[in-house]
């Protein structure tokens, strides 16, 4: 069974330090949704006040349509997976994945037969009189999360689990997880600060900054239509290029920029006299001139050949570079360092959004 | 040969023994990068080390306890008759601990003596583990570091006034004309005096009191480094707060738990002033009797055979509990 989590206006404070303020969801049973992040700004707080270690200062949380307010974390239908795992070390494995039956007055049988289920789940069949000692990093991720999936949550919440990681493990472990959830069909709440992760196993995302909730969208949304310079610039390389808007109408915009007058689409519809940022991602730039607004010129301060793809970096604004990814299908030649190049992209690709604070680098 | 001879001489045979036991290990593992001892020091200074730190042990460490073992083995005599034909081993010593030398009946005032110091030590070591338990918890895992500092502060600030101060100041709280009597009969919870120094309410108190850091310590040390995430997890599986103190907490810092209880418990067993201030008018303390003998009777052979004695049980009952709780006597000097 599963249940969706209703977060409505929740504010958390810490003393004065408001670590989330006012997020507002609506996650559906059943969905693989993460909250992506730069660290410390508020993730593990909202999974904590989701799973009752944390009670809101302000607002409700709500899940599968009843109010949690009150109710302690050993009485909800969530379990949590902690960012250090946070396994019992003095406990087997079967021990540990069982623990949270036995507390639950579940006889030895049962949970034997259970602990054989799970163990054949997360494929460790018949090493459940291990010690955790003798498990590897990846092994003992999967006895974290059948311990987590022994009690039936109709929640599971997950906070950085494989950060711990190895790089190929962790690509591994993302299947792994994707493949699992499906199985037993419960929501995933998943937390990140590696938007690879985010995008390749959710559902839908939510992006935060500070606190705040700038986003929530499909992956392929929050790539392609970031609805904030934070979002824009936290999700995938872009090119920011602040300045004022010179002409805007409905659907794109025009921004006096250091490098001209540049245009781009304009959903969020910016008036001329506002404050924006243009955002142009390194892929949709190309060398040599096109339409007059959509067309800048910079000198080449470097060029960086990755096989695919070669970077070419030109000087920005300030210590910022403007990058550029050229693939190998076209035919122009790279230029060389030091030579001032003209570069151009569509003006669809190009994105004018309200002046914002951006991710840090 | 006079057998206090041979104490002397014990000491020098296992350090010869020890020494060719450490040559013989470096012969059969020989590394040639390793520089030994004698090679790094010189042999002048290296000799010298080696016999003043012999000396510190064996004058001030080992013989002095070795003295006493032979001595608890001989019967008492006055100087004079020390070394004569009379001065011969015995087990008379250890034998008067069961059976009275003197009219040969059970000995049952020290061996009543004995069981109840080493009940009441238990007592007190089960009492003082209730206390501090949940203390160490507090300040380990969810006290702030403010309100920690300060109740670290309060359990130490009394230990600074003396012991007798302590013990006194405790019976005047408990007399019969005490203070908490006093009160009790002034609610009108009692008409007459409850007699708490008689059912030895002070000593336990007293007793529990004078180690109250011993056993905290090792407590809080064990169940600090415990992750806080461990006690989060066993909450978020559904476990109610007591079931997360049994399954996670304790056998976590059971080693410190084996280190605290194993101090308290021989410390109580072998303390002599508050069980002398505190103790009821009709209780006998073990180490009250070992006392008499020696500075009373002048009967050190006895003394010391009831204090080993003592030792002895005293040990075997702290091996016992360890192996019954499967801690290794390592784990617990962690
Ligand atoms: N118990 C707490 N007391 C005070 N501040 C806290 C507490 N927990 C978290 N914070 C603060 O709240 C902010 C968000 O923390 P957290 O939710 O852990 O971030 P994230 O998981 O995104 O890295 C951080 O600035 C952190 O310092
Ligand atoms: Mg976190």
């Amino acid at each position: 069974m599963s249940a969706g989590v209703e977060l409505d206006h929740v504010t958390v404070r810490f003393g004065d330090f408001t670590a989330v303020s006012g997020a507002t969801l609506d996650i559906k049973g059943g969905e693989f949704f993460s909250f992506l992040g730069p660290s410390g700004c508020g993730k593990t707080t909202i999974l904590r006040t989701v799973s009752g270690f944390l009670e809101p200062s302000e607002g409700k949380v709500r899940i599968g349509g009843k109010d949690m307010a009150g109710i302690g974390p050993n009485r909800r239908p969530t379990a949590l997976i902690f960012q250090n795992l946070a396994l019992f070390p003095l406990m087997t494995v079967a021990e540990n994945i069982t623990y949270g039956l036995r507390v639950r007055g579940i006889d030895k049988d049962m949970r034997a037969k259970k602990a054989d289920e799970l163990l054949e789940l997360i494929a460790l069949p018949g090493q459940g009189n291990k010690q955790m000692s003798e498990l590897s990093g990846g092994q003992k991720q999967r006895v974290a999360i059948a311990r987590a999936l022994a009690v039936q949550p109709q929640v599971l919440l997950l906070d950085e689990p494989l950060s711990a990681l190895d790089l190929k493990l962790r690509q591994h472990m993302r299947n792994e997880l994707r493949i699992i959830q499906r199985m037993v069909g419960i929501t995933f709440i998943y937390i990140t600060h590696d938007q690879g992760e985010a995008l390749t196993m959710s559902d839908r995302i939510a992006v935060m900054s500070d606190g705040v909730i700038q986003q929530v969208a499909d992956g392929k949304t929050i790539y392609d239509e970031p609805a904030t310079a934070f979002v824009a610039s936290f999700v995938g390389e872009n090119n920011p290029f602040a300045g004022t808007v010179a002409q805007a109408d409905g659907s794109s915009a025009l921004i006096e920029t250091k490098f001209g007058r540049l245009r781009g689409r304009n959903p969020r519809g910016l008036r001329a006299g506002d404050k924006a940022i243009l955002f142009v991602r390194p892929e949709s730039i190309r060398l040599g001139a096109g339409a007059t607004d959509t067309t800048l010129s910079s000198a080449v301060k470097s060029v960086a050949f990755e096989g695919n793809m070669t970077h070419v970096y030109l000087e920005g604004v300030g210590k910022k570079n403007i990058t550029i990814s050229v693939g190998r299908q076209g035919t122009t030649s790279i230029p060389e360092q030091g030579q001032v190049a003209a570069i151009s992209y569509d003006a669809a690709l190009g994105l004018a959004l309200p002046e914002g604070q951006l991710a840090r680098e | 040969m006079n057998s206090r001879l041979i104490v002397l001489v014990v000491p020098f045979i296992v350090i010869a023994i020890f020494w060719l036991m450490a040559r013989r290990e470096a012969k059969l593992s020989h590394d040639p990068t390793h520089k030994g001892y004698f090679e790094r020091n010189g042999m002048t200074l290296g000799i010298l080390f080696i016999a003043l730190v012999a000396l510190w042990t064996l004058f001030l460490v080992v013989l002095p306890y070795l003295y006493m073992v032979v001595e608890s083995f001989h019967p008492q005599l006055p100087p004079s008759k020390r070394g004569g034909p009379e001065d011969v081993l015995t087990l008379a010593q250890y034998q008067s601990f069961f059976v009275q030398p003197v009219g040969g009946g059970l000995n049952v005032t020290h061996i009543g003596a004995f069981v109840f110091s080493i009940i009441a030590s238990i007592a007190v070591t089960a009492l003082n583990f209730a206390i501090c338990y949940p203390l160490a918890f507090y300040m380990a895992q969810s006290g702030g570091a403010q309100k920690v500092r300060l109740l670290m502060l309060a359990l130490i600030v009394p230990y600074w006034v003396n012991e007798i101060l302590r013990a006194f100041s405790l019976r005047l709280l408990l007399a019969s004309k005490g203070l908490i009597n006093q009160m009790l009969m002034g609610f009108g919870f009692t008409d007459a005096p409850i007699d708490f120094l008689g059912a030895n309410v002070g000593l336990y108190v007293g007793l529990s009191y004078a180690y109250l850091l011993i056993m905290v310590f090792p407590l809080y040390n064990a169940i600090e480094s415990l992750d806080k995430n461990q006690i989060e997890a066993a909450r978020d599986l559904g476990a109610p707060w007591w079931r997360i103190h049994k399954d996670v907490v304790i056998p976590y810092a059971k080693p410190g738990i084996a280190s605290g209880c194993t101090m308290v418990f021989m410390l109580s067993a072998g303390s002599l002033a508050a069980p002398q201030f505190l103790g009821g008018p009709r209780t006998l303390w073990f180490t009250s009797v070992i006392y008499n003998f020696f500075f009373q009777n002048f009967n050190w052979a006895r003394g010391s055979a009831y204090a080993f004695i003592l030792l002895a049980a005293c040990i075997a009952l702290v091996m016992l509990m360890l192996r019954l709780f499967k801690v290794s006597l390592g784990e617990t000097i962690k």
